[in-house]
């Protein structure tokens, strides 16, 4: 029996790379949680995306966000997408200042789609952004990979953990 | 309207973890109750959290809310303030004297695609002090591919009392059978 909170796997770029995968994930836990901290070889457009059992592609994936740049905040949706990215990732500065962002993907096994809550938090020192957003992945498939995609490659010493969630 | 009393003991039985997160109880709702009860919580814990996927009866297509009341206490004793986003306008509000806490925008309506669940992560801060008023927060939304709600919400229960019963209500209707809680307990 897994514990109720514990690490399932962690990946440490030791070299830059586009993505950064999860596989074979056991279908033992009730929820997933991926903290993400990620620099990038240059200034990307679209960093850590997510996707499930696969690259990016299709367009069952959608979302809603609400984010701050340091003035007003924003809030927008996307549809019929090929991944779900997080609040905010167009001030993602080359890989001097690290982006921290966490997935909470809930129900992940089970027969209903399924619905993801991300955080992005990303400063850099005069310009920055931090928000929330609801994504959903229009599959009643259990997700047994998931995987971290950006548009350019995370650099060196890129981290991801993903652990698993147990209840009662 | 009939409430679903699940303690701790009725609904435990989890993984022994010895963590300094754990698991408490679950709970699903049974298509019948508006209410999901949370009892018997140990103040063992310095902090709880709540994850949820949650869908009601109600037949509209549209989200919904997880109302929350610490101790059964049913007065005016609750504060909250929301900032929201629903892919249009950005909004922020607050309410004093309230009746309960919300995580606004945790829950779908039953007249929604099939499927499509609300969601949420409930964190209850210094639960078990006598000596503080109680704090939550929560993040909680649903997206059904066009439109969604994304949710920062806090709410202040003002009682010092430790938390030993929390409620989950509905909006309106019942909580589906697809909808299921979980109370965790962190150690501080």
């Amino acid at each position: 029996m897994p514990a109720t909170y514990e690490k399932i796997a962690t990946n440490t770029l030791g070299s830059a790379a586009s993505s950064i995968t999860f596989s074979s994930i056991p279908a033992t836990y009730t929820d997933l949680r991926i903290v993400l901290t990620a620099t990038y070889s240059a200034t990307t457009s679209s960093g850590g995306q997510l996707s499930f059992n696969g690259a990016p592609s299709g367009t069952l994936f959608s979302y809603t966000r609400l984010y701050g740049q340091g003035t007003s905040p924003t809030t927008s949706i996307n549809s019929n997408q090929p991944a779900i990215t997080p609040a905010d990732t167009s001030w993602t500065l080359g890989n001097t200042m690290p982006d921290f962002y966490t997935y909470d993907i809930f129900s992940y096994a089970g027969s209903t789609f399924k619905t993801v809550l991300t955080t992005n938090s990303q400063d850099y020192n005069g310009s920055g952004s931090t928000g929330i957003k609801v994504g959903l992945w229009r599959s009643t498939t259990a997700i047994t990979s998931c995987v971290l995609t950006a548009s350019v490659n995370f650099a060196t010493g890129t981290t991801a953990t993903l652990y698993g969630i147990l209840k009662a | 309207m009939p409430s679903t009393i699940l303690g701790i003991i009725a609904s435990s039985g989890g993984a022994a973890s010895t963590s300094s997160y754990e698991s408490i109880a679950s709970a699903t709702g049974t298509g019948s109750s508006n209410t999901i009860t949370f009892s018997s919580i140990p103040s063992t814990y310095k902090h709880l959290q709540i994850r949820s996927i949650a869908r009601d009866t109600n037949t509209n297509n549209d989200f919904s809310s997880i109302r929350i009341r610490l101790n059964s206490d049913t007065g005016t004793n609750y504060v909250r303030h929301l900032l929201a986003g629903d892919g249009t306008t950005v909004t922020a509000t607050g309410a004093t004297a309230q009746s309960s806490m919300i995580a606004n925008g945790a829950a779908r309506q039953n007249g929604s695609t099939a499927n499509i669940m609300g969601v949420s992560i409930i964190d209850f801060i210094d639960y078990a002090s006598t000596t503080k008023n109680k704090t939550m927060k929560a993040i909680s939304g649903n997206d059904v591919n066009g439109s969604g709600f994304i949710r920062l919400n806090s709410g202040l229960w003002l009682n010092t009392n430790a938390v030993t019963t929390i409620e989950l209500l509905t909006d309106a209707g019942f909580w589906t059978t697809a909808s299921t809680f979980a109370l965790y307990g962190i150690k501080g």
